[in-house]
């Protein structure tokens, strides 16, 4: 039933080819491809520095087909800014210009250059997925990092001391038209919300959760398992903001124990008992804090 | 149409008339007044472009980045920390081989807070891949604005006009607006090459393994090659049609020289008058002003100094641990001349941080060159104020150059 209903509700066309060069389970390859399907031929895009810097493939290879301009890291939402002007000199408002950012050049280095683009309220379509640290130049941990985690910068006796940043209150807090958290695991969710942006005038920002086998220390295969069990355990909600003042959620968060997301990764194998039942606990704030946002 | 107007003014002219489409920049002094009188401009109607008003130098040369990767004329104007700021995104913007146009208005570098004019903040970009063109009059800024989309668009070269804080940026000169239908014929629309373009997709600046990496920034140096004789033809129809030329190098009054002064920007008009006093007193002192620093002019500084016993070359620049840019630059380009037309180059370093060079400043700079026939350092400093504040009455910033250590009187 539910296979038949992704099926159909992912377009049938193809803008990311094979031969791309993610690791096998990367969350961040399987959501370019089915933003892309959704988008269609008339979407160019603007990648600073991150993982897909590699995926999209050496010159004068393209794993994307359509025109890509890879950036320098901080700069991706101003490059995009640039592009939006010059198609829209060309009397071209209908091409959706695209920035593609890891986590380290959405919530770090390219802040930035969001933010000026939000507030100007660009019509562009930000995309950050985040697979929560710095993976392509070897898992170093990120403001997206969870708090917890280790990573190569965060060894295991002195382990991510933060919680992450909480990116969609920034973003909302531009009021920009229109944000949304979404995940590959969830197909349909995900491409209702690429066509709803994609029908948005304005800076449009979309928090993909990309789950990374080699930066998360996990099997490959269980990617999208793990994307269902953050959202289900309300680690990673699905969520919808309009305007900067309209929180939704787009599914229901059961709320499941946080326990088997973090015992099945090695990232997180050094916590114990006591320090997974603090990661309850801030996720169970958290998620008060969220629903306050929602009743609102 | 005659104007008078400041060199910020008619560095917004220029970019009116080029019909630049897309136009991104961030505030600082003394740039300011280019972009307020493009926002103006736009606002207007005036000027039919995307005016974007960004959070940082560094987003304005992305966003330039960004329109000129889509088929824009782009334009955005800094100074001093701005261009700073710029310079991860310099290297970008020229290894992409976009044409922006971008003007500079010279001014220090901090610390201290200084607005004051200094080359150094131009000068510490040239191995970015940009051309860079130096003016000196607020006539000349107009003209080679608009010169420089043409030049660039031709050899896909990103181009830094760069002109004096205050000295042009604040100073009102009648300039000579030319007609708009005149600069359409001169400089037609942009046609991109290559651009982001939906219709035939190309991925542009993608990873670049050694196998690859090494033919692009041959053809970059190349395109500099290039830009050097381009920017004489590019000059050659802008005198057809407008009657004014500036050259990569001018030489005034070389010919029978045995001492030149070698200048840049607005301290070539101090020198003009120096120089045509003491031509008048019978003396023979000549000038050479360069304005194209990249591609440097090699060839035309050898052929236009060979022969001349003294070359002072006046830097207003300090590339610490060095001297003088322009100095050091000269020597590298003079060394290939047979020794005995070799000019001997003493390099001055002055009016760093907007300290006035007048007539008696280059007064000074010539007497010190005639009294010594050899500097006896790479770096001879003019203007220096002693602990109390007064000129200096030892060591570097003596004006008789009989106590000057290490050199013959
Ligand atoms: S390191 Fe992680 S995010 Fe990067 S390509 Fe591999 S799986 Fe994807």
């Amino acid at each position: 039933m539910s296979q038949i209903m992704i099926k159909d509700a992912l377009q049938q066309r193809e803008l990311m080819t094979s031969g791309h060069l993610a690791c096998p389970g990367c969350g961040g390859a399987l959501a370019m491809r089915m933003v892309l399907k959704e988008l269609g031929e008339r979407t160019i895009v603007t990648m600073p520095a991150c993982c897909w810097s590699v995926i999209a493939g050496p010159y004068p290879t393209a794993s994307v087909q359509v025109p890509v301009y890879h950036t320098a890291f901080e700069t991706g939402a101003a490059v995009a800014s640039g592009i939006r002007a010059a198609l829209d000199m060309r009397g071209d408002t209908d091409t959706t210009v695209m920035v593609w950012a890891g986590d380290g050049g959405t919530f770090d280095i390219g802040l930035q250059a969001l933010s000026g683009a939000a507030e100007r309220n660009e019509n562009i379509l930000y995309v950050c997925y985040d697979n929560e640290a710095y993976m392509n130049t070897g898992i170093q941990r990120s403001s997206a990092t969870p708090w917890g985690a280790w990573t190569t910068t965060t060894p295991v006796a002195q382990p991510q001391a933060n919680p992450k940043k909480d990116i969609m209150a920034i973003m909302a807090a531009h009021r920009i038209p229109y944000a949304a958290t979404a995940t590959p695991a969830y197909p349909t969710d995900l491409v209702a919300k690429v066509r709803r942006a994609k029908s948005v005038r304005g800076t449009r920002f979309l928090h993909i959760l990309a789950p990374c086998p080699p930066g998360w220390k996990y099997a490959d295969e269980r990617s999208m398992e793990l994307a269902r069990l953050a959202v289900r355990a309300r680690i990673f909600p699905m969520l919808e903001v309009e305007d900067g003042q309209h929180w939704r959620f787009t599914m229901d968060h059961p709320g499941d124990p946080v326990e088997p997301y973090v015992r099945a990764q090695g990232r997180f194998r050094h916590l114990d008992d006591a320090q997974i039942a603090l990661v309850q606990e801030r996720v169970d704030a958290r998620w008060t804090e969220l629903l306050g946002r929602v009743m609102n | 149409m005659k104007k008078v107007i400041v060199g910020n003014h008619a560095v917004s002219w220029g970019v009116q008339l080029a019909r630049t489409e897309v136009i991104s920049a961030y505030p600082i002094t003394p740039q300011t007044q280019v972009v307020e009188q493009l926002s103006e401009m736009c606002a207007s109607g005036e000027l039919n472009a995307r005016f974007i008003k960004v959070e940082s130098e560094h987003s304005a040369m992305a966003a330039c980045m960004g329109a000129s990767a889509a088929g824009a004329r782009a334009f955005t104007a800094t100074s001093s920390q701005g261009l700073a700021l710029m310079h991860e995104l310099l290297h970008w913007a020229a290894g992409a081989r976009h044409p922006i146009v971008m003007a500079d208005i010279n001014r220090s570098l901090g610390p201290g807070w200084n607005i004051w004019t200094e080359q150094t903040d131009s000068l510490a970009q040239r191995d970015t891949g940009w051309v860079q063109l130096y003016c000196e009059t607020n006539q000349e800024v107009l003209d080679t604005t608009i010169m420089s989309f043409r030049l660039a668009e031709q050899v896909n070269l990103p181009v830094m006009l760069v002109l004096d804080a205050f000295y042009l940026s604040h100073t009102a000169e009648p300039v000579d607006i030319p007609d708009r239908e005149l600069v359409d014929a001169f400089l037609p629309k942009r046609q991109a090459r290559l651009k982001l373009d939906t219709a035939e997709p190309h991925s542009f600046n993608a990873l670049v393994p050694p196998a690859s990496y090494m033919e692009m920034r041959h053809a970059l140096q190349e395109a500099m090659r290039e830009a050097r004789t381009a920017f004489d033809e590019v000059e050659e129809e802008w005198e057809q049609r407008f009657g004014r030329r500036y050259g990569a190098v001018e030489a005034y009054h070389t010919d029978d020289a045995d001492l030149v002064l070698v200048t840049s920007g607005t301290v070539t008009s101090t020198a003009r008058h120096v120089i045509d006093q003491r031509r008048a007193a019978g003396e023979r002192v000549g000038l050479v002003k360069i304005k194209m620093f990249r591609p440097f002019p090699t060839e035309t500084l050898r052929a236009a100094l060979a022969g001349i016993a003294r070359v002072a070359v006046l830097d207003r620049n300090l590339s610490p641990g060095r001297g003088g840019i322009f100095a050091e630059e000269l020597r590298a380009a003079l060394y290939d001349v047979p020794a005995e037309d070799r000019p001997q180059v003493y390099g001055y370093v002055l009016g760093l941080g907007g300290r006035d060079i007048r007539p008696d400043t280059i007064d000074t700079v010539i007497e010190r060159t005639r009294a010594a026939a050899a500097p006896d350092r790479e770096d001879l400093w003019v203007g220096l104020l002693g602990d109390d504040g007064a000129p200096a009455t030892t060591g570097r910033a003596q004006t008789s150059a009989d106590s000057l250590p290490g050199v013959e009187a």
